[in-house]
């Protein structure tokens, strides 16, 4: 069954890679349905996070043709529920109407919204959160005239994650210890047996 | 003048632990560290600084001036296919790198260790549409193996150290090196040249789990009808010895992929043929049938396969692969055994108990026999005046005894030799086996005559295909490795027509290709040649072939519309092989 997976990425910083992780997807015509980049817990230690609809299996053997790639760390694959998410949202909208409609200013604050910017002719408002909620707000401001939007890509953490610090230990070891390469037919041992 | 600059070098040479050298004499140092002595390449604007420092090291660096780009890489191809070390390609930006796509896609592949170093504009230039400039490191990223553009001589050592680390560790492959024009001229401080043994974001193996090879014993211990598929990962390992030490304790009947072909002698009591789509007739059949599956090496592709959902699903499947990624890629394991089977084979062999197995053994010689009597009693001893390309190569077998280096190209020849030459030795099967590339093997063989002048290089090439990359005639004219080119000509793009005649109703549709006399042609580059159609002038013709003490060109006239059988149709499962026409 397809459903949403968030990939986490551990790589190195280097350029290109951002290519090279895009084309496992795009020769695959998988869509990418939300990518971000940045830093991660480990100075040097560049961090991405993929979202795309797929199911399991797929995904499983994505990650593993990512961490094929030289500069890659390691690829982790987690579903909705087993991280905390949050993705970024700006709208732009008159100040005016704003102004002189209360029931605005009301909805905003219902939604979390925060006003980032204002100005005589316009205000933009941040609401960071699960994706229905900052579409939800397009479709309350859009009969107040929503004039410019924007979503970021998703950030998360993994709830059961430890962090990399420990992880890139390993990694550095010439002779990495048994975690640097996780196997999950090992750890889930006995459906891997099972015959 | 003179005192001024020599007093420069004194003062610079006596403080100073390092010399200052360019950026392109330090990648000919890389080269010479790292054992090179042969280069396949092609000069131009973006690369000529390397080519005037190569000016000097001519007599350390055997640089090989090819015809074309492709020859470039193919022979470096070829090169590291019989010698187990790293090819090595020059070639300048723009057009002279995009030359290299096939070459790099094919390693990538099968797995070849290969470095090309292309030339790049200058670093001020990049992304303004300079004159041949290409973006290099983007064309090339789905090809290879890893990459990287220098634009800073400072970073020549490293960056080379890395190439050869990641082209030959692991699951070998190519890697570009794009090297801009400044970066080859620029003088920077050399601190001298240390090999990379380590990167940490790569693992080239993964660790070796004893549970998993105690869990793959136990199931081949219990195995009533076993059976080993191995690719080329035995050859890649360099682990040819420990897995000949498997069979022969385990007793198991094995089959090679086209890949893994030679690995094992192909007389060897054990080994049952070859796999795929116009492989051997048993082991296509008895794959589902057996009850457990021991795959070495080999990464169940779809011509070795057939259709997935019809392929050896009664099997408990063992795979053993350095490679993660192609666990459960496309057959799903039992028991996975990650690691170098250089490691885990020994381990194996260790637990396993020493057996014999002559029923099944003798399903598989009951298949051949059934396999003799319909395919190859008439392929390698025709009946009719008309020569078969099997007849050719069963005469060749007899005059090389299998000790000869065979490159195939890709049709019909490369089938048939594939099926019947006869192999003693490891790393005598030079062919494009993933990416199927026509034009490979003639560039190949000049690589292989280089990789290991020892042996005989046979190239055995269709007439299509010959006339893809005979260009390269010029690089043997010049520079005289011995290739025996044999080009078994069927007047047709055989594999192509046989399909048309199979699966299109006979439509023959842009498959009869003329060729030009081959003989003239070998001639024009001042190598000898000979063109035979009676079957009487068979066995002289490939002995002075062989003899002759130069490259020799043969051209054999052959049967138009034979076909090669077995097959297994595409779309079908590997049980449902056809021996004839009219089983298709
Ligand atoms: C570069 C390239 N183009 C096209 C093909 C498709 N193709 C596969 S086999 C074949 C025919 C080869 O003809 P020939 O070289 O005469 O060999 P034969 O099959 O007749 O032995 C063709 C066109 C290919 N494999 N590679
Ligand atoms: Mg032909």
């Amino acid at each position: 069954m397809k459903q949403e997976y968030t990939i986490t990425v551990y790589t190195e910083n280097q350029i290109g890679l951002l290519n090279r992780i895009a084309i496992i997807f795009s020769r695959r015509k998988i869509n990418i349905e939300s990518l971000n980049t940045s830093p991660s817990e480990v100075e040097s230690v560049h961090r991405f996070t993929i979202v795309i609809n797929e199911t399991e299996d797929v995904v499983r053997k994505l990650c593993r043709q990512i961490e094929k790639q030289v500069e890659v760390l390691k690829a982790y694959y987690n579903t909705q529920e087993e991280i905390v998410w949050q993705e970024l949202a700006l709208y732009k909208v008159p100040t005016d109407i704003i102004a002189a409609e209360v029931k605005v200013e009301r909805l905003l604050r219902e939604h979390g919204a925060k006003a980032v910017v204002i100005r005589k002719d316009y205000t933009v408002f941040e609401v960071a959160g699960h994706r229905e909620e900052t579409d939800n707000l397009i479709k309350v401001l859009e009969p107040y005239g929503l004039i410019e939007f924007v979503r970021s890509g998703r950030v998360a953490i993994i709830k059961s994650s430890d962090g990399f610090h420990e992880k890139l230990k390993e990694f550095e070891y010439r002779e990495p210890g048994e975690d640097a390469i996780e196997n999950e037919f090992l750890n889930e041992n006995e459906k891997v047996f099972s015959m | 003048m003179q005192t001024l600059e020599l007093k420069k070098e004194t003062t610079t040479a006596t403080p100073a632990t390092t010399t200052q050298i360019s950026g392109s004499e330090a990648v000919l140092k890389a080269l010479l560290a790292e054992k090179v002595d042969t280069i396949f390449g092609y000069p131009g604007g973006a690369i000529m600084p390397i080519y005037d420092a190569l000016y000097d090291y001519n007599d350390r660096l055997n640089h090989i001036l090819v015809r074309h780009e492709q020859g470039a890489i193919h022979a470096a191809q070829g090169f590291a296919r019989v010698s187990g070390r790293v090819g090595v390609v020059f070639a300048t930006s723009g057009p002279g790198a995009t030359n290299l796509v096939t070459g790099l896609a094919d390693a990538m592949i099968d797995s070849t260790p290969v470095v090309c170093v292309t030339g790049q504009v200058f670093a001020h230039l990049l992304g303004t549409d300079a004159f041949q400039e290409t973006d290099v490191i983007n064309i090339t990223t789905p090809v290879t193996k890893w990459n990287y553009q220098v634009t800073d001589a400072n970073e020549i050592p490293a960056v080379l150290a890395k190439a050869f680390y990641i082209a030959r560790s692991g699951r070998p492959g190519p890697v570009v090196i794009d090297i801009t024009k400044n970066a080859q001229l620029q003088l920077f401080d050399y601190a001298g040249y240390e090999k990379c043994e380590h990167i940490r974001s790569y693992r080239p193996k993964p660790i070796v789990r004893k549970e998993y090879v105690e869990e793959a014993a136990r199931l081949i211990n219990n195995a009533e009808r076993p059976f080993v598929i191995f690719g080329q990962g035995v050859i890649l390992g360099k682990a040819e010895k420990e897995f000949k030490k498997f069979i022969e304790k385990s007793g198991i009947p094995a089959a090679w992929t086209i890949m893994g072909m030679s690995a094992l002698p192909t007389d060897h009591p054990l080994g049952v043929g070859m796999l795929g789509m116009h492989g051997n007739y048993g082991p296509n059949l008895l794959t589902n049938e057996c009850d457990v599956l021991i795959a070495i090496g080999m990464r169940f592709d779809d011509r070795v396969t057939g259709r997935l959902d019809k392929y050896a699903k009664q099997a408990k499947v063992i795979h053993l692969d350095i490679d993660p990624a192609e666990i459960d890629k496309n057959v799903k394991s039992t028991v996975p055994v990650w690691g170098d089977c250089k490691e885990t084979l020994p381990l194996l062999t260790e637990l396993i108990e020493q057996k014999v197995y002559p029923q099944w053994l003798q399903r598989f010689r009951d298949c051949q026999q059934r396999e003799e009597d319909k395919v190859i009693k008439e392929e390698l001893n025709p009946t009719s005046d008309v020569m078969t390309m099997g007849e050719v190569i069963r005469e060749l077998n007899e005059l090389t005894n299998g000790d000869a280096i065979i490159v195939t190209d890709v049709g019909q020849h490369q089938m048939v030799a594939c099926r019947y030459a006869q192999m003693n030795g490891t790393r005598s099967n030079v062919t494009s086996g993933g990416l199927g590339t026509m034009g490979f093997a003639l560039p190949a063989a000049i690589g292989a005559a280089y990789g290991d002048p020892s042996r005989h290089t046979v190239a055995i090439i269709g007439d299509g295909g010959f006339q893809m990359t005979l260009q390269e005639l010029g690089t043997i004219m010049q520079f005289k490795p011995k290739v025996k080119i044999m080009i078994l000509n069927n007047q047709f793009l055989g594999m192509v027509r046989q399909w048309q005649q199979l699966f299109h109703q006979n439509r023959y549709s842009f498959v009869n290709i003329t060729s030009p006399d081959f003989v003239q042609v070998a001639k024009g580059f001042g190598i000898a040649g000979k063109s035979i159609n009676q079957r009487a002038d068979l066995k002289q013709a490939l002995k002075e072939m062989l003899e002759h003490d130069e490259s020799f060109l043969l051209e054999v006239m052959v049967g138009k519309e034979n076909n090669v059988f077995p097959m297994v149709p595409q779309g079908r499962g590997v049980a449902e092989i056809v021996l004839c026409r009219e089983e298709v």
